[in-house]
């Protein structure tokens, strides 16, 4: 199954029964199958006029209590911002695709991982975060689906899934896991109070600074939990790693095989593979912190989660970087020269 | 004592913010009335936007969601897919619905979303200071147009009723206004038909009530009034531009 | 590790893809690790068209193949493409009907099959992509006739099913070539 289609197939054994979209290559596939199954099985799938009317129906349809979802590629994310940063405002939970193609700007619409920051750092304007996922496989991407609408249902925030071209037109074999109840009780939801209950606002505006800064910072404590509780990372061959990779999503497929590569020219090479982004598997660097000499970030960008493992790893190693951009994805052999390269050489 | 003159349950006990004269308190009345005499309250879910009205969903005693500037009707459309049995409205003013959201109404409008629109079209930005509107009429002197809108370099104000009453997905397009109390009783009129063609699956419904702003005319309530029939109604007739009786749904 | 690693280039509309997808599926039904990459985008429509499949026992790394163990090519861009990232002792299946060139090179097994030219004369027009991937699967053994057979089942939508023969057929006139 493509990853596309794998997404949108788990999106609704998730019990996901509301997706919105606007067309964009390369995550076209997930909105063609949704709009083929969801009639089925009486859920909506409506075509938006726009990515910003997209994400605002995602908004209303949370605000009803019902898991939504949209998908879009780095451009339409751009325009999503806005919806997204209402959306972390009024604490409502969805899930939000990007299946990143390269940019700035129209960009091109090969593989890509340089939306990192945006999603990381600034998925819209103002004080907010929101849960981000990072797949690597197509069987991935569907246990992914899962977790990001329970996250974000648990606490109440968007979840982001950064895929990326590679990963959204590749096609692996999958399984899907048995179907899962949507449990989560939504007091807050506005679906009408039947005279039974005060009526429920979901709002974004508050206009007292003293009462926003306290929203805001309720919600970094729920953010603190999240980056304790909810970080995750894979670790390959990192327990005598010299020289420690870290790359997600596609990168990290060509890593781990480069690190192959490297152990079989002697070179004691590891990876650790984050799969969430924020919140970023910070322990995980720093473990390997004791054993390892040197960290090699790897991504298709200029480098930007490169950042965040210096930031974990605070000096106490040299960090290094490669990675392609523009939608060039990094050959193994590349990455291996570099790894050469950090390490002195084939040994 | 008998009780002749009280608040409608649906509208919230408190003290609105609105300026002096300003119509928007009549015009939530009149939704909050006959949000009562449908008996809807409890499933109605009504969706704010952003200008002086940005903070109705405290004057309601439904559930209401505050969505983004402009982006009210896509916001009640995610809640009308979800919610396909409650009564979902916005209530938007011109900048919202006819500038930055114009997107938004006129796709939610020709997809013949199942929803109410109640908009407030009093011809300037109210909450940001009197700026220009899309619905500013020619010459009309406001914030960002001092010299009066010149229609060679701002262009010319949107009629919002004439242009959805072309969309097919429309099932009522009405224009009324709120200066007198014969043209209050026919708003009302015109808001309830829009909650009911809801109610009976008709499709798409926007009622659009002219509305005074006298702190930005820089008029007195009673001169904004005469302002509003003397400029406004020539340029913005009231009437129903189309009432679709059997509705556009099938 | 035990794995094989192929590209499949072509025009769009040769069905290079779908001789992927179904060398692909022929390993998932002998429970292998599998993974299929398209080349996407306007290059599709009526351009090069190209797919990486990887087969192996082990998981697989990067699902983008650019020094490929096998190839199938079935224009002259894409023979020029990807002949000399044939690594030494993979092979290469050229469509030489579409194809009129010859590589010097001497480390790698190429094979010059008129697939064009044998489904047009064989009745099996249009799947001269299904008669390389047969030479592919006895040259490379990339998995069991079996496993490709229930592939080609598996790939064939069921609309199509009148094309399950011919299929078939075409496999089988590839591995004799």
């Amino acid at each position: 199954m493509k990853g596309n289609e794998a997404l949108g197939e788990a999106a609704m054994r998730a019990g996901c029964r509301h997706f919105f979209g606007y067309p964009i290559t390369p995550q076209t596939e997930l909105s063609a199958y949704l709009s083929k199954m969801m009639p089925k099985v009486g859920g909506t799938f409506l075509q938006a006029e726009s990515e910003i009317a997209a994400i605002n129906m995602v908004l209303g349809a949370a605000s009803a209590g019902v898991r939504a979802m949209t998908s879009s590629s780095s451009p339409g994310i751009s325009l999503k911002c806005e919806g997204i940063s209402y959306i972390a405002g009024s604490d409502l939970p969805c899930v939000i695709v990007n299946v990143q193609r390269g940019g700035p700007g129209l960009g091109g619409i090969q593989p890509s991982q340089a939306d990192y920051w945006q999603a990381t750092r600034a998925p819209g304007h103002g004080d907010l975060h929101a849960i981000v996922f990072a797949p690597s496989t197509v069987q991935e991407m569907v246990n992914i689906v899962f977790e990001a609408f329970d996250k974000a249902d648990e606490y109440r925030m968007p979840a982001m899934i950064l895929a990326d071209g590679m990963l959204g037109q590749m096609m692996e074999p999958v399984e899907f896991p048995e179907l899962k109840a949507h449990t989560v009780e939504k007091p807050w939801a506005t679906n009408g109070h039947k005279g039974e209950r005060k009526h429920n606002i979901v709002n974004s505006l508050f206009l007292q600074p003293q009462q926003l800064e306290d929203k805001i910072r309720e919600r970094f404590e729920r953010y603190a939990i999240i980056q304790e509780k909810e970080a995750k990372a894979e670790e390959y061959l990192t327990e005598d790693a010299d020289i420690v990779l870290v790359a997600y999503g596609a990168s990290s497929r060509i890593a781990r095989s480069a690190v192959n590569s490297a152990r079989a020219e002697g070179i004691k090479a590891g990876l650790i593979r984050p799969i969430t982004l924020w919140p970023f598997p910070v322990k995980n660097i720093q473990a390997a912190c004791k054993s390892a000499k040197a960290f090699l970030a790897v991504e298709m960008s200029m480098g930007q989660m490169v950042d965040d493992v210096r930031l974990a790893v605070n000096g106490d190693h040299p960090v290094h970087f490669f990675g392609r951009t523009g939608g060039i994805i990094p050959s193994p052999a590349e990455v291996l020269a570099k790894i050469e390269e950090i390490s002195g050489g084939a040994k | 004592m008998a009780v002749v003159f009280e608040k409608p349950h649906a509208l919230a006990d408190t003290t609105f913010h609105y300026c002096p004269g300003c119509t928007h308190g009549i015009i939530h009345r009149l939704v909050a009335e006959v949000i009562d005499e449908l008996g809807v309250e409890g499933k109605t879910v009504g969706v704010c936007p952003v200008g002086c009205s940005v903070m109705a969903y405290d004057y309601f005693n439904c559930d209401m969601v505050e969505a983004a500037h402009g982006r009210a009707p896509a916001v009640a459309t995610g809640l009308k897919r979800a919610l396909p049995d409650n009564v979902i409205f916005t209530y938007q003013g011109d900048g919202d619905l006819a500038a930055i959201g114009t997107a938004e109404t006129v796709h939610s409008a020709t997809r013949g979303e199942n929803i109410t629109i109640i908009f407030v079209n009093n011809a300037i930005y109210g909450m940001t200071g009197g700026q220009m509107a899309p619905t500013t009429l020619p010459g009309q002197v406001t914030q960002t147009t001092p010299y009066g809108r010149d229609t060679n370099t701002a262009g010319y104000p949107v009629r919002v009723c004439e242009m959805l009453s072309t969309l097919s997905g429309v099932a009522l397009a009405q224009r009324v206004a709120v200066d007198t109390v014969p043209h209050i009783n026919e708003a009302k009129k015109a808001i309830k038909k829009a909650f009911q063609n809801q109610l009976d699956n008709k499709g798409f419904s926007i009622v659009e009530v002219l509305s005074t702003c006298p702190t930005n005319w820089g008029m007195t309530p009673t001169e904004a009034l005469q302002w509003l029939r003397d400029n406004m109604m020539p340029y913005y007739p009231l009437g129903v531009y189309k009432d679709v009786e059997e509705g556009v749904k099938k | 590790m035990a794995g094989i690693n192929m590209v499949f280039a072509g025009f769009g509309g040769q069905g290079i893809l779908f001789a992927g997808k179904v060398c692909a599926y022929s390993g998932l039904m002998e429970e292998k690790e599998v993974s299929w990459l398209p080349s996407y985008g306007p290059e599709m429509r009526g351009g090069t068209a190209n797919c990486s499949v990887c087969i192996s026992d082990e998981p697989i790394g990067s699902p983008l193949v650019l020094t490929p163990d096998a190839l199938i090519a079935m224009n002259i861009q894409s023979y020029d493409k990807f002949i000399d990232a044939v690594v030494p002792g993979g092979v290469a299946v050229i469509d030489s009907t579409l194809v009129d060139k010859k590589t010097e090179r001497q480390d790698i097994k190429a094979f010059y099959v008129p697939a064009t030219q044998m489904a047009n004369d064989l009745q099996l027009q249009g799947l001269a992509n299904i008669i390389l991937l047969g030479k592919l699967l006895k040259e490379t053994g990339f998995a069991s006739l079996e496993a490709v057979e229930k592939a080609i089942a598996k790939c064939v939508p069921p609309r199509k099913q009148h094309l399950l023969e011919p299929n078939m057929r075409a496999i089988k006139a590839g591995m004799e070539a």
